[in-house]
Protein backbone atom coordinates (compact mmCIF):
# COMPACT_ATOMS: atom_id res chain seq x y z
CA UNK A 1 0.00 0.00 0.00
CA UNK A 2 1.58 3.46 -1.10
CA UNK A 3 1.49 5.78 1.97
CA UNK A 4 -1.10 8.29 2.71
CA UNK A 5 -1.47 11.66 1.33
CA UNK A 6 -1.59 14.49 3.32
CA UNK A 7 -2.66 17.88 2.20
CA UNK A 8 -0.64 20.93 4.24
CA UNK A 9 -1.90 24.98 3.99
CA UNK A 10 0.52 27.35 4.98
CA UNK A 11 -0.93 31.04 5.83
CA UNK A 12 0.74 33.92 4.39
CA UNK A 13 2.91 34.67 7.83
CA UNK A 14 4.47 31.41 7.25
CA UNK A 15 4.80 30.15 3.66
CA UNK A 16 8.61 31.53 3.45
CA UNK A 17 9.61 29.44 6.06
CA UNK A 18 11.69 26.48 6.17
CA UNK A 19 8.86 23.71 7.72
CA UNK A 20 9.92 21.41 5.07
CA UNK A 21 13.07 21.01 5.61
CA UNK A 22 13.37 20.98 9.55
CA UNK A 23 10.65 18.20 8.75
CA UNK A 24 13.05 16.19 7.11
CA UNK A 25 16.21 17.37 9.51
CA UNK A 26 14.61 17.15 12.60
CA UNK A 27 12.22 14.33 12.42
CA UNK A 28 14.20 12.04 9.45
CA UNK A 29 10.82 11.71 7.61
CA UNK A 30 10.64 10.30 4.10
CA UNK A 31 8.53 12.32 1.82
CA UNK A 32 7.32 13.05 -2.03
CA UNK A 33 6.11 16.11 -2.79
CA UNK A 34 3.50 15.71 -4.95
CA UNK A 35 1.90 18.93 -5.54
CA UNK A 36 2.78 22.01 -4.08
CA UNK A 37 2.03 25.87 -5.18
CA UNK A 38 2.35 29.48 -3.45
CA UNK A 39 -0.92 31.93 -4.52
CA UNK A 40 -0.46 35.90 -4.97
CA UNK A 41 -1.93 36.39 -1.44
CA UNK A 42 1.43 34.09 -0.40
CA UNK A 43 -0.87 31.13 0.69
CA UNK A 44 0.92 28.07 0.35
CA UNK A 45 -0.38 24.45 -0.15
CA UNK A 46 1.56 21.27 -0.17
CA UNK A 47 0.37 17.37 -1.32
CA UNK A 48 2.76 15.32 0.59
CA UNK A 49 3.09 11.44 1.12
CA UNK A 50 5.13 11.31 4.39
CA UNK A 51 6.66 7.86 5.98
CA UNK A 52 8.94 7.30 8.85
CA UNK A 53 8.99 6.90 12.71
CA UNK A 54 8.36 9.93 13.87
CA UNK A 55 5.21 10.54 11.72
CA UNK A 56 3.09 11.70 14.31
CA UNK A 57 5.80 13.80 15.44
CA UNK A 58 6.38 15.37 12.33
CA UNK A 59 2.56 16.16 12.03
CA UNK A 60 2.45 17.69 15.68
CA UNK A 61 5.09 19.98 14.88
CA UNK A 62 3.32 21.19 11.96
CA UNK A 63 -0.17 22.02 13.35
CA UNK A 64 2.52 24.00 15.90
CA UNK A 65 3.89 26.10 12.93
CA UNK A 66 0.51 27.04 12.27
CA UNK A 67 0.02 24.20 8.96
CA UNK A 68 -3.06 22.90 8.78
CA UNK A 69 -3.26 19.17 7.83
CA UNK A 70 -5.91 17.23 6.10
CA UNK A 71 -5.82 13.86 4.43
CA UNK A 72 -5.88 13.99 0.89
CA UNK A 73 -9.21 11.94 0.69
CA UNK A 74 -10.84 14.89 2.34
CA UNK A 75 -9.75 16.85 -0.43
CA UNK A 76 -10.25 14.63 -3.68
CA UNK A 77 -14.07 14.28 -3.50
CA UNK A 78 -16.64 11.86 -5.26
CA UNK A 79 -19.80 13.06 -4.90
CA UNK A 80 -21.77 9.80 -4.37
CA UNK A 81 -24.87 11.19 -4.96
CA UNK A 82 -24.13 12.05 -8.95
CA UNK A 83 -21.27 9.11 -9.77
CA UNK A 84 -23.72 6.83 -11.98
CA UNK A 85 -20.70 4.28 -11.85
CA UNK A 86 -20.29 4.12 -15.49
CA UNK A 87 -16.81 3.75 -15.71
CA UNK A 88 -16.03 6.84 -17.92
CA UNK A 89 -12.79 8.01 -15.59
CA UNK A 90 -11.59 4.45 -15.38
CA UNK A 91 -9.42 4.51 -18.49
CA UNK A 92 -8.61 8.14 -17.96
CA UNK A 93 -7.39 7.88 -14.68
CA UNK A 94 -3.54 7.57 -14.82
CA UNK A 95 -2.32 5.95 -11.69
CA UNK A 96 -5.59 3.60 -11.14
CA UNK A 97 -7.36 5.27 -8.02
CA UNK A 98 -10.14 5.17 -9.75
CA UNK A 99 -11.07 1.94 -10.77
CA UNK A 100 -13.54 -0.88 -11.80
CA UNK A 101 -14.32 -3.18 -8.83
CA UNK A 102 -15.15 -6.54 -11.22
CA UNK A 103 -17.54 -8.19 -11.42
CA UNK A 104 -19.60 -6.02 -9.88
CA UNK A 105 -18.31 -3.26 -12.11
CA UNK A 106 -19.12 -0.48 -8.95
CA UNK A 107 -16.11 2.70 -9.61
CA UNK A 108 -14.04 2.95 -6.67
CA UNK A 109 -11.82 5.23 -5.42
CA UNK A 110 -8.57 4.67 -3.48
CA UNK A 111 -7.14 8.14 -2.51
CA UNK A 112 -4.48 7.29 -2.01
CA UNK A 113 -3.23 6.26 -5.45
CA UNK A 114 -4.20 9.63 -6.59
CA UNK A 115 -1.58 11.70 -7.81
CA UNK A 116 -4.58 14.94 -8.40
CA UNK A 117 -4.06 15.34 -11.63
CA UNK A 118 -7.58 16.14 -11.97
CA UNK A 119 -8.26 14.48 -15.45
CA UNK A 120 -10.79 13.03 -13.67
CA UNK A 121 -12.53 16.06 -13.40
CA UNK A 122 -13.36 17.20 -16.55
CA UNK A 123 -13.55 13.32 -17.91
CA UNK A 124 -16.61 12.52 -15.30
CA UNK A 125 -19.53 12.99 -17.38
CA UNK A 126 -21.86 14.06 -14.81
CA UNK A 127 -19.37 16.04 -12.94
CA UNK A 128 -18.92 13.98 -9.69
CA UNK A 129 -15.29 14.01 -8.78
CA UNK A 130 -14.28 17.58 -6.75
CA UNK A 131 -10.97 18.54 -5.88
CA UNK A 132 -10.81 21.80 -3.61
CA UNK A 133 -7.18 21.72 -3.93
CA UNK B 1 -43.92 -25.39 -30.02
CA UNK B 2 -45.87 -24.48 -26.88
CA UNK B 3 -46.70 -20.15 -26.80
CA UNK B 4 -46.89 -18.52 -23.66
CA UNK B 5 -49.86 -15.08 -24.17
CA UNK B 6 -49.40 -11.79 -22.84
CA UNK B 7 -53.13 -12.51 -21.57
CA UNK B 8 -51.36 -15.39 -19.64
CA UNK B 9 -49.29 -13.86 -18.22
CA UNK B 10 -51.07 -10.77 -16.96
CA UNK B 11 -53.70 -13.12 -15.17
CA UNK B 12 -50.31 -14.26 -12.83
CA UNK B 13 -48.95 -10.93 -12.60
CA UNK B 14 -52.85 -9.82 -11.29
CA UNK B 15 -52.51 -12.66 -8.84
CA UNK B 16 -49.13 -12.70 -7.87
CA UNK B 17 -47.83 -15.77 -9.03
CA UNK B 18 -46.00 -14.66 -12.74
CA UNK B 19 -42.58 -15.17 -12.59
CA UNK B 20 -40.82 -12.48 -12.96
CA UNK B 21 -36.67 -12.14 -13.44
CA UNK B 22 -33.72 -9.53 -14.56
CA UNK B 23 -31.64 -11.15 -17.30
CA UNK B 24 -28.87 -11.63 -15.39
CA UNK B 25 -30.89 -14.21 -13.67
CA UNK B 26 -32.36 -15.78 -15.99
CA UNK B 27 -28.94 -16.52 -17.69
CA UNK B 28 -28.00 -17.91 -14.48
CA UNK B 29 -31.61 -20.28 -14.64
CA UNK B 30 -30.68 -21.70 -17.75
CA UNK B 31 -27.31 -22.54 -17.34
CA UNK B 32 -28.30 -24.57 -14.27
CA UNK B 33 -31.74 -25.92 -15.28
CA UNK B 34 -31.49 -25.62 -19.33
CA UNK B 35 -33.43 -23.64 -21.48
CA UNK B 36 -36.36 -25.52 -21.80
CA UNK B 37 -37.26 -25.53 -17.84
CA UNK B 38 -36.39 -21.71 -17.93
CA UNK B 39 -38.95 -21.00 -20.53
CA UNK B 40 -41.44 -22.97 -18.80
CA UNK B 41 -40.98 -21.60 -15.41
CA UNK B 42 -40.17 -18.03 -16.53
CA UNK B 43 -42.76 -15.75 -17.26
CA UNK B 44 -41.28 -12.21 -17.88
CA UNK B 45 -37.65 -11.41 -17.83
CA UNK B 46 -36.66 -7.53 -17.17
CA UNK B 47 -33.55 -5.53 -18.71
CA UNK B 48 -32.22 -2.46 -18.14
CA UNK B 49 -29.59 0.61 -19.91
CA UNK B 50 -28.52 3.72 -18.09
CA UNK B 51 -26.42 5.40 -20.90
CA UNK B 52 -25.89 8.88 -22.56
CA UNK B 53 -28.67 9.15 -25.21
CA UNK B 54 -28.74 12.19 -27.49
CA UNK B 55 -31.36 11.54 -29.03
CA UNK B 56 -33.64 13.21 -26.16
CA UNK B 57 -35.94 15.77 -25.16
CA UNK B 58 -39.26 16.93 -23.77
CA UNK B 59 -42.34 18.68 -24.80
CA UNK B 60 -43.00 21.25 -22.52
CA UNK B 61 -46.38 23.47 -22.29
CA UNK B 62 -46.35 26.58 -20.39
CA UNK B 63 -49.85 27.52 -20.13
CA UNK B 64 -50.72 30.63 -21.43
CA UNK B 65 -50.30 34.34 -19.28
CA UNK B 66 -52.48 37.10 -19.05
CA UNK B 67 -52.17 38.46 -21.75
CA UNK B 68 -51.35 35.98 -24.32
CA UNK B 69 -47.93 35.44 -26.44
CA UNK B 70 -46.85 33.89 -29.18
CA UNK B 71 -43.72 32.39 -28.11
CA UNK B 72 -41.17 33.10 -30.86
CA UNK B 73 -37.90 32.16 -28.64
CA UNK B 74 -37.91 30.51 -25.82
CA UNK B 75 -34.93 29.93 -23.17
CA UNK B 76 -35.05 28.16 -20.27
CA UNK B 77 -32.01 28.61 -17.79
CA UNK B 78 -30.64 30.56 -20.94
CA UNK B 79 -31.12 26.93 -23.01
CA UNK B 80 -32.80 27.87 -26.26
CA UNK B 81 -36.19 25.70 -27.07
CA UNK B 82 -37.32 25.17 -30.12
CA UNK B 83 -40.24 27.34 -30.51
CA UNK B 84 -41.67 26.27 -34.14
CA UNK B 85 -44.87 24.68 -32.90
CA UNK B 86 -48.32 26.03 -31.27
CA UNK B 87 -48.09 29.37 -29.21
CA UNK B 88 -46.80 28.10 -25.70
CA UNK B 89 -45.49 24.95 -26.87
CA UNK B 90 -41.59 24.37 -26.72
CA UNK B 91 -39.35 21.19 -27.22
CA UNK B 92 -36.15 21.48 -25.16
CA UNK B 93 -33.20 18.88 -26.75
CA UNK B 94 -31.14 17.15 -24.93
CA UNK B 95 -28.05 18.42 -26.67
CA UNK B 96 -29.22 22.25 -26.86
CA UNK B 97 -26.33 24.68 -25.71
CA UNK B 98 -26.51 27.95 -24.33
CA UNK B 99 -25.93 31.14 -26.91
CA UNK B 100 -23.04 32.51 -24.81
CA UNK B 101 -21.21 28.91 -24.44
CA UNK B 102 -18.16 29.20 -25.89
CA UNK B 103 -18.11 25.53 -27.27
CA UNK B 104 -14.92 24.22 -28.59
CA UNK B 105 -13.52 27.56 -29.22
CA UNK B 106 -10.85 26.64 -26.50
CA UNK B 107 -10.79 23.18 -27.25
CA UNK B 108 -11.55 21.04 -25.53
CA UNK B 109 -14.78 22.43 -24.41
CA UNK B 110 -16.42 21.82 -21.34
CA UNK B 111 -19.94 21.55 -22.20
CA UNK B 112 -21.28 22.39 -18.52
CA UNK B 113 -25.04 23.04 -19.10
CA UNK B 114 -27.10 22.08 -21.58
CA UNK B 115 -31.02 20.78 -22.25
CA UNK B 116 -30.41 17.59 -20.57
CA UNK B 117 -29.29 19.54 -17.52
CA UNK B 118 -32.80 21.82 -17.57
CA UNK B 119 -34.68 18.15 -18.22
CA UNK B 120 -32.63 17.61 -14.83
CA UNK B 121 -33.34 20.55 -13.19
CA UNK B 122 -37.38 20.19 -14.14
CA UNK B 123 -37.96 16.19 -13.55
CA UNK B 124 -35.50 17.59 -9.81
CA UNK B 125 -38.61 20.13 -9.41
CA UNK B 126 -36.07 22.51 -9.43
CA UNK B 127 -36.92 26.53 -10.37
CA UNK B 128 -35.94 26.98 -13.85
CA UNK B 129 -35.77 30.40 -15.55
CA UNK B 130 -37.71 30.85 -18.42
CA UNK B 131 -37.49 33.88 -20.60
CA UNK B 132 -39.62 34.07 -24.21
CA UNK B 133 -39.82 36.44 -26.82
CA UNK B 134 -43.11 36.97 -29.25
CA UNK B 135 -43.51 39.39 -32.25
CA UNK B 136 -46.82 40.57 -31.61
CA UNK B 137 -49.85 39.44 -33.12
CA UNK B 138 -53.61 40.89 -32.50
CA UNK B 139 -54.40 37.67 -30.51
CA UNK B 140 -50.97 36.95 -28.96
CA UNK B 141 -50.40 40.93 -28.17
CA UNK B 142 -47.43 40.10 -25.61
CA UNK B 143 -43.80 40.52 -26.83
CA UNK B 144 -41.78 39.14 -23.44
CA UNK B 145 -41.96 37.18 -20.49
CA UNK B 146 -39.21 36.51 -17.90
CA UNK B 147 -40.22 34.44 -15.02
CA UNK B 148 -39.01 31.15 -13.08
CA UNK B 149 -41.15 28.02 -13.38
CA UNK B 150 -40.98 24.61 -11.74
CA UNK B 151 -42.31 21.43 -13.57
CA UNK B 152 -45.57 21.53 -11.58
CA UNK B 153 -46.08 25.06 -12.71
CA UNK B 154 -46.58 23.22 -16.67
CA UNK B 155 -50.01 21.67 -17.92
CA UNK B 156 -47.76 19.26 -19.64
CA UNK B 157 -43.99 17.85 -20.04
CA UNK B 158 -43.93 14.99 -22.29
CA UNK B 159 -40.28 13.37 -22.74
CA UNK B 160 -40.27 12.39 -26.08
CA UNK B 161 -37.33 10.78 -27.51
CA UNK B 162 -36.67 9.78 -31.17
CA UNK B 163 -33.95 7.78 -30.47
CA UNK B 164 -32.78 5.63 -27.61
CA UNK B 165 -31.79 2.30 -26.17
CA UNK B 166 -29.20 1.52 -29.03
CA UNK B 167 -29.02 -2.10 -29.37
CA UNK B 168 -25.21 -2.11 -29.75
CA UNK B 169 -22.44 0.53 -30.01
CA UNK B 170 -19.02 0.44 -31.42
CA UNK B 171 -15.98 -0.45 -29.19
CA UNK B 172 -14.25 2.99 -29.49
CA UNK B 173 -10.66 3.37 -30.34
CA UNK B 174 -7.81 5.88 -31.27
CA UNK B 175 -5.62 5.01 -33.51
CA UNK B 176 -3.88 8.94 -34.28
CA UNK B 177 -0.89 10.13 -32.57
CA UNK B 178 -3.05 12.86 -30.06
CA UNK B 179 -5.70 12.52 -28.08
CA UNK B 180 -9.31 13.19 -29.13
CA UNK B 181 -12.41 14.11 -27.28
CA UNK B 182 -15.41 12.17 -28.69
CA UNK B 183 -19.26 11.34 -27.34
CA UNK B 184 -17.55 8.03 -26.58
CA UNK B 185 -15.07 9.91 -24.63
CA UNK B 186 -11.40 10.91 -23.80
CA UNK B 187 -9.64 8.47 -26.13
CA UNK B 188 -6.11 8.56 -25.90
CA UNK B 189 -3.56 8.35 -28.37
CA UNK B 190 -2.22 5.03 -29.93
CA UNK B 191 -4.52 2.59 -28.71
CA UNK B 192 -4.71 4.25 -25.42
CA UNK B 193 -7.86 2.99 -24.15
CA UNK B 194 -10.99 1.16 -25.61
CA UNK B 195 -14.76 2.62 -24.56
CA UNK B 196 -17.75 0.92 -24.96
CA UNK B 197 -21.18 1.66 -24.16
CA UNK B 198 -23.88 -1.26 -23.57
CA UNK B 199 -25.08 -2.83 -20.42
CA UNK B 200 -24.18 -6.28 -22.91
CA UNK B 201 -26.36 -8.74 -21.09
CA UNK B 202 -28.36 -6.07 -19.76
CA UNK B 203 -29.02 -4.03 -22.45
CA UNK B 204 -33.27 -4.52 -23.66
CA UNK B 205 -32.59 -4.74 -27.30
CA UNK B 206 -29.76 -7.04 -27.12
CA UNK B 207 -32.17 -9.76 -25.78
CA UNK B 208 -34.73 -9.75 -28.12
CA UNK B 209 -32.54 -9.59 -31.54
CA UNK B 210 -35.45 -9.80 -33.87
CA UNK B 211 -37.74 -7.92 -32.46
CA UNK B 212 -40.32 -11.17 -31.55
CA UNK B 213 -41.94 -8.78 -28.38
CA UNK B 214 -40.76 -5.30 -28.40
CA UNK B 215 -43.04 -2.87 -30.49
CA UNK B 216 -45.62 -0.09 -30.91
CA UNK B 217 -47.19 0.53 -27.38
CA UNK B 218 -44.80 -1.73 -25.73
CA UNK B 219 -44.70 -0.67 -21.60
CA UNK B 220 -41.29 0.32 -20.13
CA UNK B 221 -39.88 1.91 -17.48
CA UNK B 222 -38.83 5.28 -18.96
CA UNK B 223 -36.67 7.80 -16.42
CA UNK B 224 -37.44 6.28 -13.17
CA UNK B 225 -41.34 6.64 -14.52
CA UNK B 226 -43.45 4.04 -16.43
CA UNK B 227 -43.17 5.02 -20.66
CA UNK B 228 -43.71 3.28 -23.96
CA UNK B 229 -42.61 2.56 -27.08
CA UNK B 230 -43.73 5.50 -29.51
CA UNK B 231 -42.26 4.05 -32.41
CA UNK B 232 -38.88 2.41 -33.74
CA UNK B 233 -36.22 4.90 -33.72
CA UNK B 234 -34.27 7.04 -35.79
CA UNK B 235 -31.83 5.10 -37.86
CA UNK B 236 -33.28 2.11 -36.67
CA UNK B 237 -31.54 -0.58 -38.92
CA UNK B 238 -30.93 -4.09 -37.17
CA UNK B 239 -29.13 -6.74 -38.45
CA UNK B 240 -27.27 -9.72 -37.28
CA UNK B 241 -23.49 -9.23 -36.89
CA UNK B 242 -21.29 -12.23 -38.31
CA UNK B 243 -17.82 -12.97 -38.75
CA UNK B 244 -15.79 -13.76 -41.70
CA UNK B 245 -16.74 -17.43 -41.19
CA UNK B 246 -20.14 -16.66 -40.84
CA UNK B 247 -20.76 -17.03 -36.96
CA UNK B 248 -22.90 -15.07 -35.35
CA UNK B 249 -21.70 -12.15 -33.59
CA UNK B 250 -24.65 -10.87 -31.84
CA UNK B 251 -27.13 -8.17 -33.14
CA UNK B 252 -26.39 -4.37 -33.50
CA UNK B 253 -28.36 -1.62 -35.06
CA UNK B 254 -31.99 -1.34 -33.43
CA UNK B 255 -32.99 1.20 -31.52
CA UNK B 256 -36.13 2.80 -30.27
CA UNK B 257 -37.90 6.14 -30.38
CA UNK B 258 -39.92 6.54 -26.44
CA UNK B 259 -42.50 8.34 -24.77
CA UNK B 260 -43.37 9.48 -21.14
CA UNK B 261 -45.39 12.11 -19.11
CA UNK B 262 -41.62 13.24 -17.28
CA UNK B 263 -43.53 14.70 -14.25
CA UNK B 264 -43.38 11.23 -13.05
CA UNK B 265 -40.05 10.34 -13.81
CA UNK B 266 -36.51 10.78 -11.66
CA UNK B 267 -33.05 13.07 -11.61
CA UNK B 268 -31.81 9.87 -10.86
CA UNK B 269 -32.84 8.00 -13.96
CA UNK B 270 -32.26 11.25 -15.92
CA UNK B 271 -29.12 12.77 -15.38
CA UNK B 272 -27.62 16.07 -17.69
CA UNK B 273 -24.30 15.32 -18.50
CA UNK B 274 -21.13 16.25 -20.34
CA UNK B 275 -18.87 14.99 -22.94
CA UNK B 276 -15.62 17.36 -23.09
CA UNK B 277 -14.78 18.52 -25.97
CA UNK B 278 -17.84 16.80 -27.34
CA UNK B 279 -21.29 18.72 -25.96
CA UNK B 280 -23.82 18.44 -23.51
CA UNK B 281 -26.66 15.36 -23.50
CA UNK B 282 -28.91 13.60 -21.09
CA UNK B 283 -28.10 10.10 -19.92
CA UNK B 284 -31.58 7.71 -19.98
CA UNK B 285 -32.83 5.16 -17.77
CA UNK B 286 -34.49 2.77 -19.50
CA UNK B 287 -35.83 -0.90 -19.08
CA UNK B 288 -37.92 -3.38 -21.36
CA UNK B 289 -39.69 -6.67 -19.96
CA UNK B 290 -39.44 -9.77 -22.32
CA UNK B 291 -42.54 -11.91 -21.86
CA UNK B 292 -41.10 -15.49 -22.45
CA UNK B 293 -43.76 -16.20 -25.14
CA UNK B 294 -41.51 -19.38 -26.46
CA UNK B 295 -38.73 -21.37 -26.50
CA UNK B 296 -37.35 -19.18 -29.34
CA UNK B 297 -37.60 -15.99 -27.03
CA UNK B 298 -36.15 -17.28 -24.14
CA UNK B 299 -33.07 -18.64 -25.86
CA UNK B 300 -32.36 -15.08 -26.99
CA UNK B 301 -32.95 -13.69 -24.02
CA UNK B 302 -30.90 -16.14 -22.09
CA UNK B 303 -27.63 -14.79 -24.51
CA UNK B 304 -24.14 -14.10 -22.26
CA UNK B 305 -21.97 -11.24 -22.29
CA UNK B 306 -19.66 -13.84 -24.52
CA UNK B 307 -22.34 -14.39 -27.39
CA UNK B 308 -23.14 -10.41 -27.61
CA UNK B 309 -20.09 -8.39 -29.60
CA UNK B 310 -19.05 -4.84 -30.25
CA UNK B 311 -17.15 -3.50 -33.62
CA UNK B 312 -14.07 -1.91 -32.58
CA UNK B 313 -13.96 1.11 -34.86
CA UNK B 314 -10.87 3.76 -35.04
CA UNK B 315 -12.36 7.34 -34.27
CA UNK B 316 -9.27 8.99 -34.91
CA UNK B 317 -9.63 8.76 -38.89
CA UNK B 318 -12.18 5.94 -40.15
CA UNK B 319 -15.12 6.80 -38.13
CA UNK B 320 -15.15 10.63 -38.30
CA UNK B 321 -14.12 10.36 -41.90
CA UNK B 322 -17.22 7.42 -42.22
CA UNK B 323 -15.01 5.25 -43.92
CA UNK B 324 -16.57 1.65 -43.51
CA UNK B 325 -15.18 -1.35 -42.03
CA UNK B 326 -13.73 -2.34 -38.38
CA UNK B 327 -10.74 -3.85 -36.63
CA UNK B 328 -12.35 -6.68 -35.82
CA UNK B 329 -14.91 -7.60 -33.07
CA UNK B 330 -14.84 -7.85 -29.43
CA UNK B 331 -17.46 -9.92 -27.06
CA UNK B 332 -18.71 -7.70 -23.80
CA UNK B 333 -17.29 -10.62 -21.71
CA UNK B 334 -14.08 -9.48 -22.96
CA UNK B 335 -14.83 -5.93 -23.16
CA UNK B 336 -15.90 -6.32 -19.02
CA UNK B 337 -12.77 -8.25 -18.17
CA UNK B 338 -11.09 -4.65 -18.17
CA UNK B 339 -8.50 -5.73 -21.42
CA UNK B 340 -8.72 -6.50 -25.04
CA UNK B 341 -6.47 -7.32 -27.67
CA UNK B 342 -6.49 -4.92 -30.87
CA UNK B 343 -3.79 -4.93 -33.54
CA UNK B 344 -1.63 -7.14 -31.23
CA UNK B 345 -1.72 -4.43 -28.22
CA UNK B 346 -3.30 -4.91 -25.04
CA UNK B 347 -5.78 -1.86 -24.33
CA UNK B 348 -7.22 -1.24 -21.30
CA UNK B 349 -11.28 -0.79 -21.62
CA UNK B 350 -13.61 1.48 -19.72
CA UNK B 351 -17.59 1.58 -20.10
CA UNK B 352 -19.79 4.46 -20.42
CA UNK B 353 -22.95 2.95 -19.78
CA UNK B 354 -23.49 2.13 -15.73
CA UNK B 355 -23.64 -1.54 -15.43
CA UNK B 356 -24.54 -1.42 -11.92
CA UNK B 357 -27.48 1.49 -13.22
CA UNK B 358 -28.45 -0.99 -15.63
CA UNK B 359 -29.02 -3.87 -13.19
CA UNK B 360 -30.90 -1.48 -10.71
CA UNK B 361 -33.26 -0.89 -13.39
CA UNK B 362 -33.69 -4.84 -14.32
CA UNK B 363 -34.31 -5.15 -10.58
CA UNK B 364 -36.89 -2.14 -10.04
CA UNK B 365 -38.97 -3.22 -13.23
CA UNK B 366 -38.93 -7.09 -11.59
CA UNK B 367 -40.01 -5.85 -8.50
CA UNK B 368 -43.18 -3.52 -9.66
CA UNK B 369 -44.33 -6.63 -12.20
CA UNK B 370 -44.26 -8.75 -9.19
CA UNK B 371 -46.15 -6.40 -6.93
CA UNK B 372 -48.83 -6.40 -9.92
CA UNK B 373 -47.84 -2.78 -10.35
CA UNK B 374 -46.94 -2.90 -13.84
CA UNK B 375 -48.37 -5.06 -16.67
CA UNK B 376 -46.98 -5.66 -19.98
CA UNK B 377 -48.70 -4.33 -23.29
CA UNK B 378 -48.85 -6.15 -26.19
CA UNK B 379 -47.15 -4.09 -29.20
CA UNK B 380 -50.31 -2.98 -31.66
CA UNK B 381 -47.34 -3.30 -34.10
CA UNK B 382 -43.68 -4.74 -33.83
CA UNK B 383 -41.12 -2.81 -34.92
CA UNK B 384 -38.75 -3.29 -38.22
CA UNK B 385 -36.95 -6.71 -37.55
CA UNK B 386 -33.29 -7.40 -39.30
CA UNK B 387 -35.06 -9.57 -41.90
CA UNK B 388 -36.68 -6.10 -43.41
CA UNK B 389 -33.21 -5.13 -44.19
CA UNK B 390 -33.53 -1.78 -43.74
CA UNK B 391 -29.63 0.28 -44.22
CA UNK B 392 -28.39 3.83 -43.74
CA UNK B 393 -28.29 6.76 -45.88
CA UNK B 394 -25.45 8.33 -46.80
CA UNK B 395 -25.88 12.17 -47.42
CA UNK B 396 -25.00 13.87 -50.61
CA UNK B 397 -22.98 16.87 -50.52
Amino acid sequence: MSPRKIVLRFGPEISDKPIIYRLVKDYDLVMNIVKANVNPQKEGIMVLELTGDNYEQGLKYLREQGVTVQALTHEVVRNEQRCTHCGACTAICPTGALYLDRPGMEVHFDGDSCVICQLCVKACPVRAMEVKL
Amino acid sequence: MSEKTYQEINARIRSGKAVVVTAEEFIDIVREKGLAHAYREVDVVTTGTFAPMCSSGAFLNFGHPAPRIKMHRVWLNNVPAYTGIAAVDAYIGATELPEDDPLNSNHPGEFRYGGGHVIEDLVAGRPVRLKAVGYGTDCYPRREIETTITIHDLNEAILFNPRNAYQNYNCAVNLSNRTIYTYMGILKPNLGNAHYSTSGQLSPLLKDPHFKTIGIGTRIFLGGGIGYVAWHGTQHFPAIQTDASGKELGPAGGTLAVIGDLKQMSPRWLMGTSYLGYGATLSVGIGVPIPILNEEIARYAAATDADLYAPIVDYGEAYPNRKPGNLGYVSYAQLKSGRIVVQGKEVPTAPLSSYPRAREIAGILKEWIQKGEFFLSEPVQLLPSPADGLTGKVLKG
